[in-house]
């Protein structure tokens, strides 16, 4: 069997970034709770928001550390996999890359030190300012990934000569046409995960009784979030949707299972597409409602993926059905809030029962929903890598064989399976460990100021099974 | 001409990072390379504990190296990357093992043996892929257009073997001085036991390499035996240090031997920057060749020269924080 370099690269890519991205996703979310925990906790002065604050940060620790570790080998994909297209784009991506290193180095030296370790080090005051900064932070280094991100969808302010882009106008590239609709969608995916893993984690705490007060107000909070956002992420998706038909209309094809140009066009709920016959079988849709949703008219033209040579065409069913599965978590996610607000208005919000035993099950939700996301815009875009400029085939870096690559994915997947269950396994403990009063004395003084570090919780002490019920 | 010459400025931070980033990681590598030949389990607690606050800082050189390499050189990183491929996957699989076995072993007791040869492992093959790098690096790349052109496994010959152990020894002495330095006692007397042994070793590896060079690359013959006399001044600081170093450990000095490790890299780095001298990716562009537009090195010139001191400053910051020696009970629990 012939190994395709490019195939293998791509799975390599998705694979490695997939992994990574979960990581800046949870932290953005959990990096603005922890600000807003410190804010309340140095108004109010209750004790129930440091404890809330010291045991997120332990956790916000574990997964920025994993963020950092899968970071360093981002930084080195595109010239190992994609090199004539590094070379290419680099003009653009360098800078916009490498302001991203910069902002969360700076951000590391300067911030995350005084977060984990300095809270009886530090006057409350400066405690408070770098849980913010923090929080800004993570927000300003996913801008500059997601510029660059939306710009390989929509490039702009560039121009190409003899096969190199040369920026001609900076603002322009980085805030392509996408780039507005791509971060308002992830900021909010964010948020979404940070809600989902504190609700369901108070939620499991709660079922045991354990730090009732403090968890109850976490819960509580938390659905008010979710009540907001769930809903309010999918006008923003919708929005980022119409964004893609204007400049992207054959990744709206494919994710609506759209062959022909046609008015009318159903919203499918099933379908099994098929790339070679250019049709779908056992089709079931909503008369109308695609066209609706997306040109605000029942008899509105959707574009067909038959449209352009088959060449161009993304691979429309992952493309398909990785949007269903992002829209129908989104929909549990809205259904959850829903349910929450219900049980509230009824007065049975911390009365432990389903809605508590399912919450911790909705985390891998957002999660879920996120990578689906990913799979959708980012196959949507193929055969292009910079999209109706560049196609993969044209970026591959050209000593590459099949082999290579898939020996270096191999290779990935083991070190992360390693690492990644290492630490998936450590954030369990962490979070059986359990919440401690305000008054635990934090030990470790002159404690290295490692991100990881910030949770002291034993790998294997036996005697953490369960959280203590206080 | 442009009003100032960002490609130059470039050159030196890149060239800066690099030997910031083989000082600082070099001694904390060399630390995981010591470690199974450590006396004890406790010496090797210790030994953990003297490079635990700083190794991290030392690797945020090589990212920025990396990034800054993308957006003012993007020909070295296009063809770098794919020519050393597979050492590339060697050296971030290593750094990665290391890197969560330092967090976990701290926090491990019955699973701390799994999670020490993680690091020792991670560690050494680091080190050695990094070698092998500088040695494929001396060899040339074979290159087509503007890309890469040649085979997986040119990178991986006799030579580039040989350097990569001897990068291995050479960070091996950078940890031992280092540790002669942050501790006292059983481990120290240790340290100084090995330091001399890994000495010879590095200078052999030297010599060798200082040797087979100039006979094999013609253009290097040339630059050192051509009428830049003034370029011997490295070898021969080189060798005033390695002396240095050899009657600071037998005088039983604690800071110096460190020191003058420091002088024998920097000395033999400059040295071989002086080998290849405009070329960057040899034998075919140079300096100028591989530069990204103008504009865009100017663009990111205005960050990273705003935050290269402030990851100094933290930097220094944080080793006058940790300073002194490393005790058993101190920290790290």
């Amino acid at each position: 069997m012939e190994l395709d370099p490019i195939l293998l690269s791509r799975i390599q890519f998705a694979f490695v970034v997939s992994f990574h991205a979960i990581f800046p996703v949870f932290t953005i979310g959990l990096a603005a709770y922890i600000a807003l925990l410190e804010g309340l906790h140095f108004r109010t002065g209750n004790p129930a928001w440091e404890m809330l604050s010291k045991f997120w940060t332990k956790v916000f620790a574990v997964a920025f550390g994993m963020g950092v570790v899968s970071g360093i080998v981002m930084s080195f994909q595109f010239g190992t996999n994609w090199s004539n297209f590094s070379q290419a784009s680099a003009n653009f991506l360098g800078p916009v890359l490498s302001y991203e290193v910069v902002t969360a180095f700076f951000l590391e030296a300067a911030f995350l030190g005084v977060l984990l370790f300095g809270r009886d080090k530090v006057p409350k005051g400066t405690h408070l300012f770098a849980a913010i900064m923090v929080a800004v932070g993570t927000f300003i280094s996913s801008f500059w990934i997601l510029a660059a991100n939306s710009w390989l969808h929509t490039p702009a302010g560039v121009e190409l000569r003899e096969g190199v882009f040369h920026v001609t106008d900076w603002a322009a590239a980085i805030f392509n046409p996408s780039f507005p609709y791509r971060f308002a969608h992830m900021a909010l995916a964010s948020f979404l995960t940070g809600g989902f893993v504190v609700a369901g984690v108070s939620a499991w705490f709660l079922l045991r009784g354990h730090a009732i007060e403090a968890n109850r107000k976490a819960l509580s909070m938390c659905l008010w979030l979710l009540l907001v956002l769930a809903p309010a992420q999918a006008v923003v998706g919708d929005f980022h949707g119409l964004n893609t038909l204007e400049h992207q209309p054959t990744k709206i094809a494919a994710m609506e299972g759209s062959w022909e140009r046609h008015a009318g066009a159903p919203l499918l709920l099933f379908a099994i597409p098929d790339q070679a016959a250019q049709t779908n079988h056992f089709e079931i849709g909503i008369p109308g409602l695609a066209s609706y949703i997306l040109t605000h008219d029942f008899n509105g033209v959707i574009p067909g993926v038959s449209e352009v040579p088959r060449a161009e065409q993304p691979p429309v069913a992952i493309v398909f059905w990785s949007f269903r599965i992002m829209v129908g978590l989104g929909l549990l996610m809205i259904a959850f809030a829903v349910w929450g607000f219900v049980l509230r208005l009824r007065g049975r919000l911390y009365e432990p029962g389903r809605f508590h035993r399912l919450l911790p099950w909705m985390i891998a939700a957002p999660f879920i929903a996120v990578l689906a996301g990913w799979v959708t815009t980012e196959s949507g875009r193929a055969p292009w890598l910079v999209y109706g400029l560049m196609s993969f085939s044209e970026g591959v870096t050209p000593s590459l064989s099949g082999w290579m690559a898939l020996t270096t994915l191999i290779g990935y997947m083991l070190v992360y399976a390693v690492v990644y269950g290492s630490g998936a396994y450590y954030f369990y403990r962490v979070v059986t460990n359990g919440m401690e009063a305000p008054d635990h004395p934090e030990h470790g003084v002159g404690r290295p100021m490692r991100p990881l570090s910030g949770a002291d919780v034993s790998w294997d002490d036996p005697s953490i099974t369960a959280p203590a019920t206080r | 001409m442009a009003l100032i010459d960002t490609t130059m400025i470039w050159a030196v931070i890149i060239a800066f990072g690099v030997m910031m980033y083989v000082l600082m990681d070099g001694f904390d590598l060399g630390v995981g390379i010591l470690y199974p030949f450590a006396p004890d389990e406790h010496s090797r607690d210790i030994m953990m504990n003297s490079v635990a606050p700083v190794w991290d800082g030392n690797e945020t050189w090589l990212v920025l190296g990396g990034a800054g390499l993308l957006g003012a050189f993007p020909l070295v990183y296009s063809i770098l990357l794919p020519a050393l491929y597979l050492g590339v996957f060697l050296l971030l699989a290593g750094l990665i093992f290391r890197g969560v076995a330092f967090e976990f072993r701290f926090k491990a007791r019955t699973s701390k043996h799994y999670w020490s040869i993680a690091f020792a492992g991670g560690s050494t093959l680091a080190a050695f892929a990094q070698g092998a790098v500088v040695g494929a690096y001396i060899q040339g790349f074979e290159v087509e257009g503007t890309a890469y052109a040649g085979g997986a496994f040119d990178w991986l010959t006799p030579f580039t073997i040989f350097t990569g152990i001897g990068l291995v020894i050479g960070y091996a002495l950078l940890g031992s001085t280092w540790l002669i330095m942050k501790t006292e006692g059983g481990v120290q007397d240790w340290a100084y036991r090995v330091s001399l042994p890994l000495l010879a070793g590095l200078l052999g590896v030297f010599a060798l390499v200082s040797i087979w060079t100039p006979l094999v690359d013609e253009f290097v013959r040339e630059r050192w035996f051509g009428h830049l006399y003034l370029i011997w001044l490295l070898p021969a600081g080189a060798l005033l240090c390695a002396w240095t170093l050899y009657r600071a450990v037998r005088r039983r000095d604690e800071g110096l031997p460190f020191v003058a490790t420091m002088g024998i890299f920097v000395f033999t780095y400059l040295g071989l920057l002086a080998s290849k001298w405009p070329y960057v990716i040899p034998p075919t562009f140079t300096l100028r060749d591989a530069a990204s537009a103008p504009e865009s090195q100017l663009f990111l010139l205005l960050g990273v020269l705003f935050v290269i001191p402030i990851v100094l400053a933290y930097t220094a910051w944080t080793y006058w924080v940790f300073r002194g020696k490393v005790r058993a009970d101190a920290g790290y629990h």
